[in-house]
């Protein structure tokens, strides 16, 4: 049996919403509740290290100004996509599939920079709590990332196929709804992190 | 053999939920009996203190995580789509997946009561010691070197991944894989309190998880979220802690108030009284179960603003409960009433939930709860609301819902004197609790002196663990008796109004030969307005796809513990196969043909 790009079947459901999707609304607000307690956990935390470095001597708010603006642009690269699939252009919808995930590589290269930059200038986890908090929470947003950038590269890889086109549009939405849930943490945590000292 | 380990039909993943479950409720008894024969006279020597820490943080931990949480989750794998109509859950894999972390969770935990020798530990027994919700900065490294603290978190985190799978898989089979016609408000109580669990647990569980990452960065890591020195506060570790732990408690003790709001209107012959009312307390219990958390910690010192805030919360939360319990009895009243085992625990339920519920209220007041915290008062509480509660709810489900999950029906006479046996046994063992805590015993110390005069109600305590036992043996007995000899089902042995009794016990693999339109909320049953439904035709007159079993759900689950393996023998490359291992089983699940 081929399971190439077959429609999937138009099931009927209670509330007339793709339960794929729904399970996904419902996945994301839990995870809100997981982002919820790691930023506040940030935010309790805020100021209360005894030992440096502290925020103030080692953010780079240029540096990660372009990293945020980059995953903002994905975030549009990933709306283009879905576009794309969703009127059958195959060919600008892995064009757009595939920016979205460099975009998003580009992001955690960004992030590992950082990191090391970080980790020479004397901040680890176990160094103060700004150590630990920044690191979990930004840590924990990059692994969101990296899971996105995975599951985009796969979709590419289908579409390259020829396994993914009009009948999929449904995939490539949830896809993006994580994409752009995964971006607005980000918004956050960039606020709340980097830009309110 | 293979079609269980392949299954995604719900009907058999509850069952594998059933006895998993039931063994695990079995282990978390044994280790109660132990604690009660070191606590059976003063200056006991039954266990060692490391071993009776072990003890009552793997009772507490088993009960909840791998008792009582699983055992809804087998009512509402193979109750609630039949409930609703539908043919299987929204995603059958998903449900397969959240089975086998379920198991590989629970066996993870419970490895460390043998592998001492692994940790060079001086002892065989290596579990977790930190009591149920393991208070941080006992938990840290620092304080717990062992091995035990992390079997805790690692497992904690493996069995949260269980719920959370399950969570948003019932939510979306609940809201759409209605039949017709099966309105939100048409929808048995049963499975509207599944759906507010359900809630909660997706909710509930991401708070926990990040309580336990801080903790396993700070005993792996170095980091140093709850270490005081370094300017951190491990109250953060309790307010997450409850933030999960209060809405737990209500993900224990809703399913157990759905089942209850079942087995009254059949075995009364009348609809639910107030049946909008019970649905409402159960959302409204749902949403202000959120708000009560500091009520675990007026002993820490909040102020008196948060304290009394959070009093008041908590005795607000006693109204929409108050008002179910009203419900329940008002079902009854004036109802044609069949003594059976079902109604004999689901009214012990109401009766030992009143007395759990009182004696909760009593610690929503600071400066009572001042004087019982930690002690046994509070041991006490919580058996009359999780065992005269939840268990008596679950048992009530058990002797309801068994014909139609085996097609066999629990003998009633082995059933009653489970139910005298269990129902005097509780409250034997668990009333004395109440004295011995305002007397002055505190909770989780291995041994107590016979000054403190808590010797002789210690031992009243301890006999009526053993009564408990002694019912439960009983309803071994039963279901092994029933399995042979017990008498045949038929699809409604009881008269009961919901859909699941249209259908054959136990039902066949696609369950509705054809999906009913539902034009009532009490659909068997005649009413001033509506006629009985028929039921779907014995044989379904076309061919009904069943979606085929699948191995990556298991292969999937297995990539977990081998991860959570990872950093407790700190071997780095475990946590790469792990992965690799969940990855695979993610491509191999996302790829197969495979349709619902």
């Amino acid at each position: 049996m081929t399971h190439a790009a077959h429609a999937p079947t138009a099931h009927y459901t209670s509330m007339g919403l793709d339960s794929r999707k729904m399970a996904f609304w419902a996945f994301i607000g839990s995870e809100c509740l997981l982002f919820g307690s790691l930023i506040s956990t940030y935010l309790v935390y805020k100021g209360r290290s005894v030992v440096g470095p502290y925020p103030h001597d080692i953010l780079n708010i240029p540096f990660t100004s372009v990293s945020t603006f980059d995953l903002l642009m994905s975030s549009l690269m990933m709306v283009l996509a879905l576009a794309a699939v969703q009127r059958g252009d195959m060919k600008w919808g892995k064009i757009w599939l595939f920016s979205t995930a460099l975009l998003g590589l580009v992001f955690l290269g960004g992030q590992v920079i950082e990191f090391t930059e970080f980790v020479h200038k004397g901040l680890t986890m176990s160094t103060n709590l700004f150590g630990c908090t920044f690191f979990v929470l930004t840590g924990t947003h990059g692994a969101h990332v990296a899971v996105g950038v995975l599951w985009l590269l796969t979709l590419w890889v289908r579409a390259l196929q020829g396994r993914l086109g009009p009948a999929n549009a449904m995939t490539v939405e949830i896809t993006g709804l994580y994409w752009h849930f995964v971006d607005v943490v980000w918004i956050i945590i960039f606020t709340v992190v980097y830009l309110i000292q | 053999m293979k079609s269980w380990l392949t299954t995604t039909d719900h009907k058999r993943i509850g069952l594998l939920y059933f006895w998993t479950a039931f063994v695990f409720f079995l282990l978390g008894g044994i280790e109660a009996l132990v604690i009660r024969l070191q606590l059976a006279q003063p200056s006991g020597h039954v266990v060692s203190a490391e071993t009776y820490n072990q003890l009552f943080t793997m009772h507490g931990t088993t009960m909840v995580f791998l008792a009582l949480m699983p055992l809804s989750a087998s009512f509402f794998n193979y109750i609630v789509p039949l409930q609703i109509g539908a043919r299987d859950v929204a995603f059958p894999r998903l449900n397969a997946f959240s089975y086998w972390v379920f198991l590989l969770g629970g066996l993870f935990l419970n490895a460390s009561w043998f592998v001492g020798p692994l940790f060079k530990a001086g002892m065989l027994n290596v579990a977790p010691d930190g009591g149920w919700f393991g208070y941080a900065n006992l938990t840290e490294r620092q304080f717990s070197p062992g091995p035990n603290i992390d079997f805790w978190l690692l497992g904690l985190q493996i069995l949260g991944i269980s719920s959370l799978a399950a969570g948003f898989n019932f939510i979306v089979t609940i809201l759409n894989l209605r039949a017709p016609g099966l309105k939100l408000m048409r929808l048995p109580v049963f499975t509207w309190m599944t759906l507010v669990t359900q809630f909660l647990i997706i909710t509930a569980f991401p708070v926990i998880t990040v309580g336990l990452v801080f903790l396993m960065f700070d005993r792996f890591f170095g980091a140093h979220f709850y270490v005081h020195g370094a300017g951190a506060t491990p109250l953060l570790w309790q307010h997450l802690f409850w933030l999960f732990g209060h809405p737990e408690v209500y993900i224990l003790i809703l399913p157990a108030m759905g089942i209850v709001s079942e087995v009254l209107p059949t075995f009364a012959r009348k609809p639910l009284f107030g049946y909008t009312v019970v649905v409402y307390s159960g959302i409204l219990i749902g949403f202000m179960g959120w708000g009560v958390w500091s009520h675990h910690m007026f002993a820490v010192g909040l102020g008196p603003i948060a304290d009394s805030v959070f009093a008041a919360t908590t005795m607000l939360i006693a109204v929409p409960t108050g008002v179910k319990i009203f419900n329940w009895i008002a079902t009854l009243w004036g109802g044609d009433i069949r003594g059976t085992t079902a109604l004999h625990f689901a009214v012990g339920f109401i009766a030992m939930f009143i007395i759990g519920g009182l004696s909760g209220v009593s610690h929503a007041s600071p400066p009572a709860d001042l004087q019982q915290t930690d002690t046994y008062y509070v041991v006490a509480h919580i058996h009359y609301v999780l065992f005269g509660g939840t268990i008596m709810g679950l048992f009530a489900g058990i002797y309801y819902w068994w014909p139609k999950m085996t097609g066999r029906l629990l003998s009633e006479p082995l059933g009653k004197w489970h139910f005298w046996l269990q129902f005097i046994g509780m409250n034997v063992a668990f009333f004395p609790m109440h004295f011995i805590g305002l007397l002055g015993m505190p909770r989780r110390i291995y041994t107590y002196s016979p000054d403190l005069g808590v010797s002789d109600l210690n031992l009243v305590s301890t006999v009526g663990a053993f009564l408990i036992a002694v019912s439960l043996l009983v309803f071994i007995a039963n279901l092994w008796r029933t399995r042979s000899r017990g008498e045949t089902a038929s699809n409604d042995p009881w008269g009961g109004a919901t859909l699941e009794w249209s259908i054959p016990s136990p039902p066949p693999v696609y369950n509705f030969s054809v999906i009913p339109t539902i034009t009532s909320r009490l659909p068997r049953w005649r009413t001033e307005l509506h006629a009985p439904m028929q039921d779907p035709p014995a044989t379904p007159p076309g061919p009904i796809h069943v979606p085929g079993g699948s191995w990556w759900p298991m292969v999937a689950a297995f990539g977990l513990p081998l991860m959570a393996l990872a950093p407790l023998t700190h071997t780095l490359w475990l946590a790469f196969v792990g992965a690799g291992v969940l990855i695979v089983g993610i491509y191999g699940w996302a790829f197969e043909p495979f349709e619902v």
